[in-house]
């Protein structure tokens, strides 16, 4: 352990000119050696168990309740995925792998998984071009832009449970936006847009762009506002267009922030719960064709009173986005990440 | 188009302010369009409250004729309602404190004293953010349970701290680290100890990454609902989104009442975010430049 704040004196190899047996009990001399000697050894003791008990105490309180209520909960996932357990008293039923075999046989697993694969690309292929435009709309300074980005994030701050109520009575055969389409002179195109399992999903996927997408539009105004603007101006003076600035000086230059966004998103997509929930519920999730992973293991974990199968689909979403979670951060983040899930080692 | 891009440096400026310029109509349009879209479905909620169901029913996309308050006034009069506000109050305002607490604690550490296990510390807590609340919440669920913590909120307060921890921590640490060391070697030639330097410096310094942390962790816990789901059983100990989905069901046939009763469920999380959203994207920008 290095102390951090240099010592005042700079420190001398110990009794630095005082040879072993020599007679350091004359007062002077003693007095010549004992700061040499001293300062390295009981004083930096003293202050290296000063500086362990203030770090224990500062991040010790952090460190237990992360742990306890983080990763404990993950670990016991782990054991009691080998068990079929109810979940009152201790799992005794030891079934080995047999809930990762019924997961992975299971079509219902597989619609689930499926449904959260097209989540994730479509999340990112219709949020991100949406979001960058916008990005670029509004990074331009003009009179009202603060209350256009303001009202843009609004979506993303209210309650998953108040969007979900909200749209599930707006999109009803008989709700609000059919209401519209008819009083417009559309009502050919009324749909039944939660139940009919051929359009669900895309009824889902519109209310995620609009409930996400302000806050891709925000982070990607924060990464525009670390574009140094002399390089535009440079572009501007050789004559390049607004467009051509955009694509060859902008995008690049936002690379960093488009990454870590797209790695926000598709971690967002796999865990995706709520809404699904809230508007289509558990049974009617998997006949509408929009459930995903976490309905499947609330559904048939909590809900069915199977607690040892529901820890198995724990582990199993976990793992999945483990996986891809890593694969992104060695392959797409390399470059960027040093500093965001792992220590930067230069400092 | 061109020549705004010249004029910039200080792109953000407080509202009204006269000198920046005004932005093409088309921009206008598009702007206009898009925040339209953001705003109908939630205007859609608010001024449903003020229709009655016969309205709903008749028109289902119209205004209200005449504006009725009767679904405001019926929400606003019922104590199951101003329960599940307490409720959620008491949730926030503490997992908010908890937060702030512990987080700042531990980022002062992982950004300002070098010591062998650092490295390992920071990425145990940044590991955290792969770990999004939903992964766990089986397992989390029976370790409150065994706590003895269900139907309480402490049973929400305490996942909910630690689950925000790693955000907080990866937002605080690049703001810890900005303070300069001279102010540090500053305040200890003036006789201020490591901790002393950590009331009287950090905490009024970090203020603006302090705050950004502190308005995420009260909406996120404003909002939460799978914890609430699976930890509050029991109407009593309800916050306002079981209030509103248990409200949904409970009154399905009465629509009107539903979104009042939504509608008001979003003020708070509304009124915090827009008092504080420059500091909420200053502390995004921090955090993704960090």
């Amino acid at each position: 352990m290095s102390v951090r704040t240099s010592s005042p004196a700079p420190r001398r190899a110990p009794a630095d000119g005082v040879r072993a047996g020599d007679d350091v009990s004359s007062p002077a001399l003693r007095r010549a050696t004992e700061p040499a000697a001293s300062a390295p050894s009981p004083g930096r003791g003293r202050r290296d168990w000063r500086k362990a008990v203030e770090i224990a105490v500062l991040v010790g309180p952090a460190l237990v309740v992360f742990l306890s209520f983080v990763i404990f909960p993950v670990v016991m996932a782990g054991y009691y995925g080998f068990f079929r357990w109810k979940g009152y008293g201790p799992p005794t039923d030891f079934i080995g792998l047999q809930n990762y075999v019924t997961i992975f046989q299971d079509p219902t697993f597989h619609e689930a998984l499926w449904h959260n694969v097209v989540i994730v690309v479509m999340s990112l292929v219709l949020q991100g071009p949406i979001a960058l435009l916008l990005a670029l709309l509004l990074n331009r300074p003009m009179r009202g832009q603060s209350a256009i980005r303001v009202l843009i994030f609004v979506p993303y701050v209210i309650a998953e449970v108040v969007v979900g109520t909200g749209w599930s009575l707006m999109l009803q055969s008989d709700g609000a936006l059919n209401g519209l389409l008819e009083r417009i002179g559309l009502g050919a195109l009324a749909q039944d847009w939660l139940s009919n399992p051929a359009l669900a999903i895309w009824t889902l996927l519109a209310i995620i762009t609009w409930k996400y997408i302000g806050f891709a539009v925000i982070l990607f105004l924060a990464g525009l506002q670390g574009i140094p603007q002399e390089l535009t101006e440079a572009a501007q003076i050789d004559g390049a267009s607004y467009w051509q600035i955009q694509r060859r000086i902008t995008l690049p230059l936002l690379g960093p922030t488009l990454r870590i966004w797209a790695f926000l998103s598709i971690i967002g997509s796999l865990q995706l719960f709520d809404l699904v929930y809230i508007i289509w519920g558990q049974y009617i999730a998997s006949t509408a064709g929009t459930s995903t992973m976490a309905t499947y293991m609330v559904a048939n974990g909590r809900n069915a009173g199977n607690y040892g199968y529901g820890n198995a689909v724990a582990v199993v979403l976990f793992l999945i986005s483990l996986v891809v979670a890593l694969v992104y951060q060695r392959y797409v983040l390399r470059r960027d990440t040093a500093g965001a899930l792992t220590e930067r080692s230069e400092r | 188009m061109t020549a705004s891009t010249i004029a910039i440096p200080q792109a953000r400026r407080p509202r009204g302010n006269g000198r920046l310029p005004w932005g093409s109509p088309a921009t206008y349009f598009g702007a206009l369009v898009v925040v339209g879209l953001m705003l109908a479905p939630i205007l859609y909620i608010i001024v449903g409250g003020f229709r009655t169901n016969a309205q709903i029913t008749a028109d289902p996309s119209g205004l209200p004729s005449p504006w009725v308050m009767k679904n405001y006034a019926e929400v606003l009069g019922s104590t199951t309602f101003w329960g599940e506000v307490a409720n959620s109050t008491v949730a926030a305002v503490v997992t908010t404190i908890g937060v702030v607490a512990l987080g700042l604690m531990a980022s002062y550490v992982l950004a300002r004293y070098r010591f062998r296990a650092r490295g390992v510390l920071y990425a145990v807590f940044a590991a955290g953010l792969m770990f999004p609340m939903t992964v766990a919440i089986t397992p989390l669920y029976l370790v409150v349970r065994n706590l003895g913590l269900m139907n309480s909120l402490g049973g929400l307060i305490l996942p909910q701290i630690a689950f925000a921890l790693p955000a907080t921590i990866i937002i605080l640490v690049p703001f810890l680290r900005a303070i300069p060391d001279e102010i540090e070697e500053a305040a200890s030639i003036d006789g201020c100890s490591r901790l002393g330097f950590f009331w009287r410096m950090v905490v009024p310094l970090a203020l603006p990454g302090v705050i950004t942390v502190g308005i995420l962790a009260f909406i996120a816990s404003w909002n939460s609902y799978i914890l609430p789901l699976f930890i509050l059983n029991n109407e009593s100990a309800f916050t306002l989104p079981l209030g509103v989905q248990a409200f949904a069901s409970q009154y399905s046939v009465d629509t009107a009442k539903v979104l009042a009763f939504t509608s008001l469920s979003m003020i708070p999380a509304l009124i915090f975010f827009s008092i504080f959203e420059r500091r909420i994207v200053g502390g995004l920008t921090g955090a993704v430049k960090g």
